[in-house]
């Protein structure tokens, strides 16, 4: 391991444990106020889909909504099967199913 | 002082994150492949995995680590990705609170969008769990682990495994925690402007601010739209 390589992903590491780290042990203390808990309640929701959301409708980095995205149709059957209460692995299995299948079908295999 | 007590709620963590490891495994092994691909020795890439524990900022590190970027830019730019564990971390403190010190600085380690996820929404269904927490992140951890240690062996072998359609992994893994959230009006309205505002974000503005951004905007119409019906009562 080269010495500078080394220090680099431990400030790297440092960085993103601060990260981690600095709301629960500042905010710990003096607690949270009502108006933040109203916010930070929907927080998970908002971040889900902010993850989700430019991974389906803009995988390449651009907007693509239609047939030819096989993201967005893989999603769409993924969140219809969880929509109708499927269990996580079922949700995750027919997505990657429809995934794979456009993706042979899009290789002319 | 780091210690199980409740065997069972350690293996309920361990059990509910596991399926979500599907969306993880592929991006780890990819991260082990690439990080060999830039000339980081098995070493350093493994190292990285295990201190630094967010793929996000250990993927965007590796075309910076082949430019020759320096240290400081480097991690200023992981501290940046990572700014959205701000956001997470605050929504966990109701439920930390408790855990003395060395508990809290050790579960914080292990946060990453897979293992919030599922430990808020336990804490938000039936309540929180430290030993559910830590088997959350243990489950993560290890996983990230073994996966960038098999990238690396593998390395030499496949080229890209995100051109057979596993990056897909990813969404499909979010979705699955997300639609069962969208409960009431609010939640799907939470849900929707998140999802338009991180698209035309994602679009305009560079690196993963679109994240930040997003959450902030969805968070506040959630929080005025809950402030609405508590008016109206």
């Amino acid at each position: 391991m080269r010495f500078e390589v080394a220090l680099t992903i431990l400030c790297m590491a440092a960085a993103t444990y601060f990260t981690r780290v600095a709301s629960p042990l500042l905010l710990g203390r003096t607690g949270v106020p009502r108006w933040m808990t109203r916010l930070l309640k929907h927080v998970p929701t908002a971040m889900l889909a902010a993850l989700i959301a430019p991974a389906l409708l803009a995988p390449q980095g651009y907007l693509q909504v239609g047939l030819g995205n096989h993201y967005l149709l893989a999603g769409a059957v993924a969140a219809f099967m969880a929509w109708r209460r499927q269990p996580p692995a079922v949700t995750m299995g027919s997505g990657m199913v429809v995934m794979l299948i456009l993706r042979m079908g899009g290789l002319g295999l | 002082m780091i210690m199980v007590a409740n065997v069972a709620e350690f293996r309920a963590g361990v059990r509910d994150t596991l399926p979500l490891m599907l969306g993880v495994f592929p991006f780890g092994l990819a991260y082990g492949i690439f990080a060999q691909s830039v000339g980081l020795t098995p070493a350093e890439t493994i190292f990285m995995s295990l201190t630094v524990f967010a793929g996000a900022a250990q993927f965007i590190s590796l075309p910076m680590f082949a430019a020759g970027a320096g240290l400081v830019m480097i991690s200023l730019t992981a501290l940046l990705i990572n700014l959205r564990h701000l956001l997470m971390g605050a929504s966990l403190v109701p439920y930390m609170e408790k855990l003395s010190l060395p508990w809290k600085a050790f579960l914080c380690f292990g946060m990453a969008d897979e293992t919030y996820a599922v430990t808020i929404s336990r804490a938000q269904a039936t309540g929180y769990s430290r030993d559910y927490h830590f088997g959350c992140n243990a489950t993560g951890y290890v996983t990230w682990a073994v996966s960038t240690v098999l990238g690396v062996v593998l390395g030499s072998h496949i080229s890209d495994p995100l051109a057979w359609g596993l990056d897909f992994a990813m969404p499909a893994t979010f979705l699955a925690l997300l639609i069962p959230r969208l409960t009431d009006r609010t939640s799907m309205a939470v849900c929707l402007v998140a999802a338009v505002v991180s698209v035309a974000a994602a679009l305009l503005i560079p690196g993963k601010w679109y994240i930040i951004v997003a959450c902030l905007t969805a968070v506040a119409v959630g929080a005025w739209m809950e402030g609405e019906k508590v008016d109206a009562v």
